[in-house]
């Protein structure tokens, strides 16, 4: 894993991001830069905003100000057809999993690829699904519905489902929440492997500190609607700061 | 929120609402004629969405069809009218009865199943993954099942009136020896195109708005698992009201083309 090399642009540029719902302000000037091949990880309490930050980051929020801009592309000016095309560059593995339920596990892989068979490299659509499943072990639930899948397995194949249109970043929304250790274990262990496999940058959410000990090969702390502190996960263990050492207990 | 504004919160809400469900018509009807099509998910949804209601619709129809000739004998024998029968129920059940008991019977069915469908896909955010997955949910989502409603609702009309005019034929035919042929041979008689069109526009209609209100309550539930619920129970209780909206500006118009 090659940490971030300052020569290369960043994937994600963002810069004074504010954000809004009617008098509630979320994002009040947030700044951050994903580059190449990092595992940067985000924490912040319940309710701080980050869920909202990844999805403004895909234009699922329209964000208030500031400068955002993915893969050099400015989000807030794309057209309907340039983001689309942008978004197949950027996975998002969703808090609660978000499999399409009335859809088995192979309909939920093919689902993607249905608007972008671009995507599919010339190979076969049955091929891209196995071997997308094979990568995080569950080639044999492919004929499941998600109602027979466990909370982990859940994960697994909306991993799967992000991993099949081969994206550049990869953003996830607490991988691990709602799993028990072992299960989060495997997850992280996943998502590493992933990143290994596919040479994806991940931009990960998580308030579970183990997770971000193992993954982060940087971390920024969310509070009060900006980015609070930046660092090591070493750097910001150490810190003397009341609000940054209120994660590490 | 001072006292004085309660009063007109409500009218505000109301027009808000109007508003946005103008909006979504709007971006349905753009998105319908737009390619790409989903035309696999039409079919689907529309054997979904007819199959779903197709027994509740029949036995309703059939029901109605005794009820409504037993409850209108007694009343006709007394004018020495019962020969009019068949023409009279005919042309009530094709021009109202079907229509509106049916179209009722499919908001409660279809428009609360697309509402809660909808609204739980909107709060686990299934639909917030399809739109990150480059697909527009909004087409495959809403405007099929909007377009199957709109398909479905005007067949199931024609079933409805069918198995109800033949449940009043068989209580004629009990109560008064009127054989199948005579009947139905008096049903069309009375029966012009100036009947079924209307009331097949009208059905149109209805199955629009069901299909509108449901995707619409659905598509915008509310965060939370209370959002389902109360997208499913609003998506009725809107459809119904609107249906019998559509059907006095459905009235009033087949009335001016009767006067001309
Ligand atoms: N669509 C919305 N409309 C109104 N308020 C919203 C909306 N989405 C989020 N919020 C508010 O924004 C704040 C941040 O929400 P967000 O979901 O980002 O939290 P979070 O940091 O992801 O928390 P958690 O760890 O619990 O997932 C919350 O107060 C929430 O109520
Ligand atoms: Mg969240």
């Amino acid at each position: 894993m090659e940490s971030k090399s300052p020569t290369s642009p960043p994937l994600i540029h963002i810069r004074g991001l504010r954000k809004a719902f009617g008098e509630h302000e979320v994002l009040l000037g947030f700044d951050l830069d994903l580059y190449d091949g990092e595992n940067l990880v985000m924490v912040g309490k319940s309710g701080s905003g980050k869920s909202v930050l990844l999805k403004c980051i895909v234009r699922l929020e329209e964000i208030d100000s500031g400068t955002l801009e993915v893969l050099g592309k400015s989000i807030p000016d794309l057209d309907q057809v340039a983001l689309d095309r942008l978004r197949t560059d950027v996975g998002f593995l969703f808090q609660g999993s978000a499999l399409y339920d009335s859809m088995t596990v192979r309909e939920n892989l093919q689902f993607p690829l249905r608007r972008h068979p671009d995507r599919m490299r010339g190979e076969a659509e049955e091929k891209l699904i196995v071997s997308a499943l094979d990568s995080v072990g569950l080639a044999h639930a492919i004929d499941l519905m998600p109602s027979e899948l466990s909370g982990g397995m859940k994960r697994r194949v909306a991993l799967a489902r992000t991993l099949i249109l081969r994206p550049r970043i990869i953003l996830y929304d607490e991988p691990t929440s709602g799993l028990d250790p072992i299960t989060a274990k495997e997850i992280i262990e996943l998502i590493l492997q992933v990143q290994r496999e596919f040479h994806t940058s991940s931009f990960i959410i998580t308030h579970d500190m183990d997770c971000a000990r193992v993954i982060a090969n940087r971390m920024i702390m969310l509070v009060e609607g900006t980015n609070y502190a930046e660092g090591t996960y070493a750097e910001l263990a150490a810190s003397n700061d009341p609000k940054v050492r209120a994660f590490f207990k | 929120m001072s006292g004085e504004k309660e009063p007109y919160r409500g009218l505000l809400t109301f027009f808000d609402e109007t508003g946005k469900v103008s909006l979504f018509t709007a971006r349905f009807f753009r998105e319908a004629f737009r390619p790409p099509f989903e035309f696999r998910e039409l079919l689907r949804q529309s054997y979904i969405i007819g199959y779903q209601s197709l027994f509740l619709v029949a036995t309703t129809g059939f029901i109605m069809g005794l009820v409504f000739d037993l409850q209108t004998r007694p009343t006709m024998i007394e004018f020495g009218a019962e020969s009019y029968m068949p023409s009279m129920i005919g042309i009530s059940f094709v021009r109202e009865i079907g229509p509106v008991v049916t179209a009722l019977i499919c908001a409660g069915k279809i428009g609360s199943s697309i509402g809660a469908e909808l609204g739980s896909m909107r709060v686990t955010e299934q639909i917030d993954a399809m739109e990150v997955s480059g697909t527009n949910p909004f087409k495959f989502l809403v405007v099929t099942r909007v377009l199957a409603a709109m398909l479905m609702v005007p067949v199931l009309v024609l079933i409805a009136d069918a198995i109800g005019l033949f449940a009043a034929f068989l209580v004629e035919n009990l109560k008064g020896d009127v054989t199948f042929r005579l009947f139905f041979n008096q049903v069309f008689n009375n029966l012009e195109f100036g009947d079924l069109i209307p009331s097949t526009v009208k059905s149109f209609f209805f199955g629009l708005a069901i299909g509108l209100i449901g995707c619409y309550k659905g598509y915008y539930a509310a965060r939370g698992t209370a959002g389902v619920g109360s997208a499913a129970n609003q998506a009725v209780v809107v459809a119904s009201l609107l249906l019998f909206v559509i059907d006095l500006i459905a009235v009033l118009i087949a009335d001016i083309f009767y006067e001309l």
